[in-house]
């Protein structure tokens, strides 16, 4: 080990973990029972866990085409779209929640049409929180996905395509198999990113228990009054998603 | 092949010749800033060596714009001082005060968010400089046509509120319990400024905000006043900070902020003053 690399690796992780220490060490361990089992605690987490679930799902459903194209699909403009498809990832997240709000808010440009069409509106509701996550999240699942086409070796697609499989079966049938692993991580990714989401949320779809109010949401307002509860809704958090990730790594990821 | 391995021994010794340095410059980084960043008020040396002299604001969301006015007559008034404001959540400014934010003065929308400030003793005999009433906010063009508090308990009204823990939720919960009314919010949101911006994009009908930001707000909404806002104005406290790093430029500022001249600027904005 050289302690080039030793000094700073140790930097480094003292710096990610101490600030956690530092949420157990404050937290109120005596009253956390009766904390937790609050009704709008309970409430923000089943809410964050059903939306930042849907979410991923959706961002699978969108991303991993996506991911596709970029890495197999022969685009015009690849690199422009790749930079595109990352934007959120550096967007200030509240202005995530307003560019969304511009576009599918009631006054929005698709959102007046769907507004006026079929009365609905997204802002606000419980599918609004899901949009403002997915649009959040999804630049981690296509990148981690298209990562994993660009190293997986061409040449078994290729052999099954001379074997007569139709492209829709080599997709199901070999390159999906081949980056379960880059998907399966870029899934986890998504998820967690989703899970912690708060400006974009906040924003677009609101803040209210039960409906909008996920868990960060109810951890900021609760820092307004009562910071003990907010290190409590915190913790919280913080354990199911690190139990959530650490078995999911085990069953799903392997190695990557 | 080997002048790459000879080029590649070259680029290592060379670091690990800067090696040291570098550890050194990342070291007096992180000494320099963890001096004097605090909590989004973080204080960076004067340019100059110091000559130049900063107070630090903590004020609430919706004094933005009458303090950025104060501050620019401050900087005017006192040649070389630099005013530098943190506005946010009342609430929010006060956690970050007792948790050792560096700030001069506060200015609170909320005697309750004073108190929690004065509670840990860093806040000094608060004096209230202004009030505020809630108004309806309404979308440019009212769509909703809304005309009075009662319309917004209406079917299908899209309301946004602040959320009860911040001072202008406060209000608006005892403005509605007066008024006898119950209504469902699409939104408690996190500051009144937020809550406006719901209104100004036309995404919801009707919000309960401070006149202060109707006004602030003059072309994109429409206010509409309503006599249960008398039941609910809010007292705005300010301070000098016990712990104020620049605590003679703090009295300063407070007396700027309570002098006639002051109270010009708060009036225009729409503020009542004491």
């Amino acid at each position: 080990m050289p302690w080039a690399l030793t000094v700073p690796a140790v930097a480094g992780l003292v710096f990610l973990v101490l600030p956690l220490a530092g949420l157990l060490v404050r937290a109120p361990w005596s009253t956390m029972g009766e904390r937790l089992a609050e009704p709008l605690v309970l409430e923000a987490l089943r809410l964050s866990l059903v939306t930042a679930t849907v979410a991923t799902a959706v961002c699978l459903l969108f991303g991993v085409p996506l991911a596709w194209l970029l890495a197999r699909g022969n685009l015009p403009g690849r690199r422009l779209v790749r930079a595109l498809v990352t934007v959120p990832l550096v967007l200030p997240p509240v202005v995530g929640g307003v560019a969304l709000l511009l576009v599918l808010g009631r006054n929005g440009l698709a959102g007046r049409w769907l507004y006026e069409t079929f009365g609905v509106s997204l802002p606000f509701t419980t599918a609004g929180v899901v949009v403002a996550e997915a649009f959040v999240a999804m630049p981690f699942l296509v990148i981690s996905v298209e990562g994993a086409l660009k190293g997986a070796d061409q040449r078994f697609e290729e052999a099954a395509a001379t074997l007569g499989a139709s492209r829709w079966r080599v997709f199901t049938r070999v390159t999906l198999p081949m980056v379960a692993p880059g998907v399966s991580a870029g899934a986890v990714l998504c998820w967690a990113r989703a899970l912690g989401e708060f400006g974009a949320t906040i924003t677009f779809a609101g803040n209210f228990p039960g409906q909008t109010q996920t868990m960060p949401l109810a951890v900021y307002l609760a820092l307004e009054t009562d910071p003990e509860a907010a290190i409590v809704l915190s913790l919280v958090l913080l354990a199911v998603s690190v139990l959530v990730l650490a078995s999911l790594r085990e069953r799903w990821a392997g190695t990557s | 092949m080997s002048r790459s391995i000879t080029a590649a021994r070259e680029s290592r010794r060379v670091v690990r010749g800067l090696f040291p340095t570098v550890a050194l410059a990342a070291l007096l980084a992180v000494t320099g800033c963890g001096a004097g960043a605090g909590a989004e008020g973080g204080r960076p040396a004067g340019a100059g060596g110091g000559a130049a002299r900063t107070v630090t604001v903590f004020a609430a969301a919706s004094l933005t714009e009458s303090f950025t006015r104060l501050g620019a007559d401050f900087e005017a008034a006192n040649p070389g001082v630099d005013v530098r404001f943190n506005f946010g959540s009342s609430a929010t400014l006060a956690q970050q005060i007792v948790q050792g934010a560096p700030a001069d003065v506060f200015a609170a929308a909320s005697p309750a968010t004073m108190k929690t400030v004065a509670d840990a003793s860093l806040a000094a005999n608060p004096v209230v400089f202004a009030r505020n009433r809630l108004e309806i906010a309404l979308p440019a063009g009212n769509p909703a046509k809304i005309d009075d508090l009662a319309d917004l308990a209406g079917p299908g009204v899209k309301v946004a509120l602040c959320a009860p823990q911040v001072p202008c939720g406060a209000a608006a919960a005892k403005a509605l319990a007066a008024a006898g009314l119950k209504i469902v919010p699409v939104t408690l949101e996190q500051d009144v400024k937020a809550t406006l911006t719901k209104v100004t994009l036309g995404e919801v009908d009707a919000a309960l905000v401070y006149r202060t930001d109707v006004l602030a707000a003059v072309g994109k909404v429409q206010g509409l006043p309503f006599p249960e806002a008398a039941q609910a104005v809010n007292d705005y406290p300010i301070a000098a900070l016990a712990k104020a790093p620049s605590g003679d430029l703090a009295g300063r500022f407070v007396a700027l902020v309570t002098s006639p001249q002051g109270r010009v600027v708060l009036t225009g904005a729409g503020f009542e003053t004491p």
